[in-house]
């Protein structure tokens, strides 16, 4: 069974932007929103910097689905979190409770009012008919629907950014790193919670 | 002076008990039912006309269209165009 995710690798991400681009390109997304950004750390630090491009991450224990306080959230059956904008108010409890920033909030009116909520949506529209232009005009392309992948992770140019189901694109990852002649340090305990005292084991049952 | 001590008595135990009837307040979240309309699962379109990278699929069958999402997931792997060959 499918479960769609991103990621990305910050080792190959170069800032270019193509991404967002991408997005905003193909969902049409109105100013002031980003369904996806990329955000950099150690900016001009030579050899420390590092970019990494964030959208909805599509969480398995999805948090905005957890506040929202009409219950508009739901996951398709191939992991995808998804949300009815004709229910959703504009509160923004999601954006409180989502640790990547991923839900946005166009201005609607004169007075800077909040509208509806917008997010990454995986290049798979939402719950109006698959490909209409009423699902568009909603929540954007509806790529999965087509057999293709989110947009920006198929434009990336360097491929850091990986898309698909979740098993796939860590194979592909795996391989990289292997490569790279790194091993399980790249991702997992001591990547996480730093390397600890010298030969300390992580704990059972951790990952490694 | 009998009723007196006894009327404080009734009071004091009152007060002292009213503690136990208090409502628990520590919130139980329930987790919540979507409410919005269903969507159609992506396997269930008919593929488009165009020339797909990767395979197509059939309408309904999801199998077949995670087989195609996933061929077209390795395309993103360009090691395999660069190492092997």
């Amino acid at each position: 069974m499918a479960r769609m995710k991103f990621l990305c690798d910050a080792e190959r991400c170069i800032e270019c932007n193509g991404c967002v681009t991408a997005c905003k390109n193909e969902n049409e997304v109105p100013w002031g929103v980003n369904r996806r950004r990329v955000v950099t750390i150690n900016d001009g630090v030579v050899g420390a910097e590092k970019s990494i491009s964030v959208a909805c991450m599509h969480c398995s224990d999805a948090p905005c689905m957890a506040v929202c306080p009409v219950d508009c959230f739901y996951k398709t059956e191939d992991g995808v979190v998804l949300h009815d904008k004709d229910l959703c108010i504009g509160c923004g409890y999601c954006f409180y409770a989502c640790p990547f920033g991923a839900p946005q909030f166009p201005q609607a009116g004169a007075f800077g009012l909040r509208g509806k909520m917008d997010k990454c949506t995986f290049c798979a529209g939402g719950p109006e008919a698959d490909r209409t232009e009423a699902e568009f005009k909603k929540y954007g392309r509806n790529r999965l629907a087509e057999g293709k992948l989110p947009a920006c992770a198929e434009m990336c140019s360097t491929k850091a950014l990986l898309g698909g189901d979740g098993d796939v694109i860590a194979d592909i990852y795996r391989e990289r790193v292997t490569r790279r002649g790194k091993g399980s340090e790249v991702w997992g305990w001591g990547t996480a919670y730093g390397p600890g005292k010298a030969g300390a084991q992580p704990p059972a049952g951790g990952k490694s | 002076m009998r009723r007196a001590t006894l009327g404080a008595a009734a009071i004091a135990a009152a007060l002292l008990l009213a503690a136990c009837g208090e409502a628990q307040q520590v919130t139980v979240y329930k987790q919540g039912k979507y409410q919005g309309k269903p969507d159609t699962q992506a396997w269930n379109n008919t593929p488009p006309a165009m020339e797909l990278r990767g395979s197509s699929w059939n309408k309904g069958d999801r199998s077949s269209w995670e087989t195609a999402i996933n061929q077209r997931t390795m395309g993103q792997n360009e090691d395999n165009r660069i190492y092997k060959q």
